[in-house]
């Protein structure tokens, strides 16, 4: 083999990293990334900027690159592809060797994809679209502490989505007032109540008090229903040690669920406490706060599909998706595409759902999706034809907005969501047949007409901001 | 006065799960659920268990899971005769998935006296 010299300067990236006639390994991981580069620029050069950047390049060729192999560890930009309707931005797909990264950290993945890269001068945009992770670096990770099949079988719910909602208002209530709210939402009917995010140990409540109280409304509504019950108890917090020790104690006080805040609190702290779950028999609960600052832009920052992966590998049995009907932002095949990346243990390329990459998951754990957010009995039908039997539907404003109070709104969706899922199976078309559907309901259920009364005019009609470039 | 201005007392209801907040599903109703069940490709069983213990995750199977059913009769048949063997006990249809290793439908069909 002939010794290669050393050659100073500041070499063209697409001279080591554009490699259009690469044939991705089995073992890379692939991105693809939408690019927008400044004007001029030509879109070889930024696809293998992008690579480079993002695995073993710098901006000049230094001396210590001869002392490693780095035709075996450099990233490759592989394929460029116009993106449809747009001609200022193109997809660039870049493999990258498996051991570029450290086993079981989707923190050591993403500080490389999505590190420096992403401030380049070269770019005015940049979005990671898609990450095709290989099977084999999956089996490094933990992921779901319990996932979909153990959940269902602890909690003892088959046959339908899980009901649930957050606890309402979001700050300001006494833990015991606050408990009060958990008690009368699971007696009335919901599986689950929720923490909202920013509830972590506020002065007006402190999460000790909090987790006491909340463990009694658990165990009572338990024994009087005689069915299973849970609330995400938030143990997000300041430092690891705190998050730790709340999550002991919510374990003393019988609560079967915590929750985590994945992108505020961190990828370290998430995989650790999905590590710390999984050896006390705990499920997890993931909200999402942050994420629209990094995935709403349509060129720039991290597509949500993305960040879901990450999280199905770091560790969490329940991640919030939105609910495409509701007041927050999601389109919804886009929604279904990354559902799918939660739940199942195969996902074939999609471009019409946005799923860049075929996805094999092997034998990690499913996700349940989560929809939350400015939804009533009036949307229950959708979501059930949405979402499926393998998702939580939460309604706060819609359980606790009730004329009646907390109990008799989750009586009234218990009753929606059970007559769209009997419905369902019997071979109806239950978004065509909703009204019909849920006026035959709540014939027997006073709690459900008045819940139809009270949300019959309230809709969240917007156009979506991230489409897909179809 | 309109009807939402009446508050109601909403009382705390003992349920049995999936469909515990509907009223009893009537025979055509129940033949639905079977027909849906055996439809996915799941295998139908019958458990049943007394009231007083009806919390408890393992209910007493009532023979083996029909492996492989087809008959929706037969199916209605075994659920009427485990019913009369114990007419006190809770009985309920479960849809075993072999592929999510869960049950993909599990309701309650007879209630037994508390």
């Amino acid at each position: 083999m002939a010794a290669k010299t050393y050659d100073a300067g500041v070499k063209e990236y697409r001279d080591m990293y554009w490699t259009p006639d690469y044939v991705p390994l089995d073992t890379d991981l692939l991105a693809c990334f939408k690019c927008t580069g400044q004007p001029g620029v030509p879109r070889e050069e930024v696809a293998a900027a992008v690579a480079a950047e993002s695995s073993t390049g710098t901006w000049s060729t230094v001396w210590s690159e001869l002392l490693t192999d780095l035709e075996y560890y450099k990233g490759r930009a592989y394929r460029i592809e116009d993106v449809p309707g747009d001609k200022e931005s193109f997809y660039a797909f870049v493999a990258y060797p498996l051991d570029l990264f450290e086993e079981g950290s989707v923190v050591n993945v993403l500080t490389s994809l999505v590190g420096n890269v992403f401030g380049f001068k070269a770019l005015r945009h940049l979005r990671l679209e898609d990450v095709r992770f290989p099977i084999a670096y999956i089996k490094t990770c933990g992921g779901p502490p319990a996932g979909i099949q153990v959940e269902r079988d602890r909690f003892n719910k088959y046959g339908r989505p899980l009901l649930g909602c957050t606890i309402k208002p979001k700050l300001g209530l006494s833990a015991k007032n606050y408990g009060r709210a958990v008690y009368e939402c699971l007696r009335g009917g919901l599986d689950l109540t929720k923490d909202d995010e920013n509830v972590n140990s506020q002065p007006f409540m402190r999460w000790r008090d909090r987790f006491e109280f909340v463990g009694e409304a658990i165990q009572k509504a338990q024994q009087e229903t005689g069915e299973r019950k849970g609330h995400y108890l938030n143990v997000t917090a300041p430092d690891p040690e705190q998050m730790y020790e709340r999550a002991e104690f919510a374990k003393e006080v019988g609560c079967p669920i915590i929750m985590h805040d994945f992108l505020t609190g961190g990828f370290t702290a998430n995989t650790g406490l999905a590590k710390w779950c999984r050896k006390n028999g705990m499920m997890l609960h993931i909200h999402r706060a942050m994420h629209a600052v990094i995935d709403r832009h349509p060129k720039h920052g991290i597509h949500f599909r993305v960040l879901a992966k990450c999280l199905r590998l770091s560790g969490g049995d329940h991640l919030h998706t939105g609910t495409v009907v509701g007041k927050l932002e999601g389109d919804r095949a886009s929604t279904l595409g990354f559902v799918d990346q939660l739940r199942e243990s195969f996902v074939p390329e999609d471009r019409s759902r946005g799923v860049f990459f075929d996805q094999d998951w092997g034998s990690m754990p499913g996700v349940f999706a989560v929809a939350s957010g400015g939804i009533h009995v009036w949307h229950m039908p959708a979501l059930v034809s949405i979402f499926g039997d393998d998702s939580v539907l939460q309604f706060g404003g819609g359980t606790q907005g009730h004329p009646w109070g907390n109990a008799a709104g989750a009586a009234a969706n218990r009753v929606a969501l059970e007559a769209c899922v009997k419905a369902r199976n019997s071979g109806r078309e239950i978004e065509k047949e909703a009204r019909d559907i849920l006026t035959e309901a709540a014939r027997t259920s006073p709690e459900l007409a008045i819940a139809m009364e009270t949300w019959k005019e309230i809709k969240f009609e917007f156009d979506t901001v991230d489409k897909l470039d179809l | 006065m309109s009807k939402t201005s009446i508050v109601g007392d909403y009382q705390t209801a003992r349920t049995l799960e999936t469909f515990g907040f509907l009223p009893k599903l009537t025979q055509d109703e129940v033949y639905d659920q079977i027909a849906y069940l055996i439809a996915q490709g799941w295998t139908p069983a019958i458990e049943h268990e007394h009231p007083s213990r009806s919390a408890d995750y393992y209910w007493t199977m009532w023979k083996l899971p029909m492996f492989g059913e087809q008959s929706l009769e037969t199916v209605v048949a075994e659920l009427d005769a485990c019913h009369r063997a114990y007419p006190d006990h809770h009985v309920r249809l479960i849809g075993y998935d072999a592929y999510t290793q869960s049950q993909g439908v599990c309701f309650v069909v007879y209630e037994g006296r508390a």
